[in-house]
């Protein structure tokens, strides 16, 4: 329990951002993070021991976030699972409502994969291994997909929207 | 540069992060002192990074909420029945056993009439207590959820015996406050909880007299159904506005929990 709790709780601030970073509402935040918090506890056994316990933890708590978006989604209209590439950060909080140049309103046009990319290794500092390990994609993707998301991130910063609107993803 | 790798958007990525070895650090530098535009890209690349770190920074700063501590977070999963299923197992056929003699009318369980009676009216005057008070709009508790140490002592107290509000979380509902109540003399508590559909759920209890342990069971009144249980000679009753297949699994969940609160061999991990 010593062990669990002094691997864990290190972690816990990163959590509480990325969270944050994608939800832009405090309860909600740490609502995922407890989720996230349980379910690496009950799956501790089932760790990889070699594995990466930051990679461990953020892939547990994106999955808990995309199946949270997912059941919304398919609580509404049905959509396919690429609807998911197209999740919006709520846009409309306080905070971002600051102004065009606040940076959240650049990475609310990105897509969820681009905007988890750009948070994992800009933010977390997550190595590129370990991203790709978290999103499960190949590190020639990590690659490519940070590189599109910091031009994209980048022309609307620069440009505004209508840039971003006439670009085909 | 003749035989060295071109540059390519792995290396300029790994430049804006500030991630490359330094001879290959040095050889990026000297491609973009080259490509003026591409430069310009970068370094902006380089400043949105850092401004997005500095608008996030204050979130990993802030104070960890206690809810969030390990400790705490293990604590409510040794209450919590799911990592248990042996204890969930037992439970289970202590219910079915339950339900079988509730369905041949109690015998054997129930030695005498008027103790069953002594357990309908108790079951009567929780239903009636959450009739009342679960649609009081302004004041449905005494003491709020935000004092719930204080709450709990305060209700352990008065009723005698030591109480525990069960985390129903995982279940929706959340627990919203308490009260004391009269109840044929005696003191007898009751925990207010709600879903975020606005159903409200109470849990009572009281002393539960002679007895020290009954099954299950079950009552309705209306569209009000109530589970009722006497465990470690306390009397419980949980009643909500759900039919008796929704109201089941919690009854069970609380009955676990108190079980684990009250035994200090199941309470540690």
């Amino acid at each position: 329990m010593d062990e669990i709790a002094s691997l864990l709780e290190p972690q816990i601030p990163a959590l509480r951002r990325y969270a944050w970073a994608l939800l832009r509402d405090h309860e909600a935040a740490d609502d995922l993070v407890q989720d996230t918090l349980e379910r690496a506890i009950s799956r501790w056994s089932q760790r990889r021991r070699e594995g990466d316990l930051r990679a461990w933890l953020f892939t547990i708590q994106r999955n808990l976030f995309l199946n949270g978006v997912r059941q919304r989604k398919t609580r509404g209209t049905q959509v396919g699972e690429e609807a998911l590439n197209d999740i919006q950060a709520p846009g409309a909080s306080p905070e971002s409502q600051a102004g065009l140049h606040d940076i959240l309103v650049g990475l609310d046009v990105l897509s969820e994969e681009q905007r988890s990319l750009l948070l994992l290794v800009g933010v977390e500092d997550l190595s590129y291994e370990q991203a790709a390990q978290a999103l499960g994609i190949p590190l020639g993707t990590v690659m490519s997909r940070l590189s599109r998301a910091r031009a994209r991130l980048r022309d609307f910063m620069e440009h505004g929207p209508s840039t971003v609107l006439r670009r085909v993803k | 540069m003749t035989g060295e790798r071109p540059i390519g958007e792995d290396d300029l990525q790994a430049f804006v992060d500030g991630r490359l070895a330094p001879s290959r650090h040095e050889a990026v530098k000297i491609y973009l002192d080259a490509h003026p535009a591409l430069a310009e890209q970068v370094k902006r690349e380089i400043e949105l990074r850092e401004a997005l770190r500095a608008r996030l920074a204050f979130k990993a700063q802030e104070p960890v909420p206690s809810r969030l501590r390990i400790a705490n977070i293990l604590a409510s999963q040794r209450r919590s029945p799911r990592f248990r299923p042996a204890a969930v197992a037992a439970a289970m056929t202590w219910l079915a056993i339950g339900a079988m003699l509730g369905a041949a009318g109690g015998i054997g369980w129930t030695s005498s009439v008027q103790r069953q009676d002594a357990e309908t009216r108790v079951a009567g005057n929780a239903i009636a207590a959450h009739r009342i008070y679960v649609s009081e709009r302004l004041h449905p508790v005494e003491v709020p959820a935000e004092q719930e140490a204080h709450l709990v002592q305060w209700l352990s107290r008065r009723v005698g015996k030591p109480l525990t509000a069960p985390n129903l979380n995982p279940q929706g509902y959340r627990l919203i406050g308490g009260r004391l109540l009269p109840d044929d003399g005696e003191a007898a508590a009751l925990f207010m909880y709600e879903n975020l559909g606005g159903t409200r759920l109470t849990l009572y209890a009281r002393s539960g007299g002679s007895r020290e342990q009954t099954s299950f069971r079950f009552e309705s009144q209306g569209e009000v159904s109530a589970f009722s249980w006497i465990d470690k000679g306390l009397s419980y009753v949980v009643t909500a506005r759900v039919d008796r297949a929704q109201l089941l699994p919690i009854a069970e969940t609380i009955y676990k929990q108190l079980e684990a609160a009250n035994d200090p061999a199941k309470s540690r991990l």
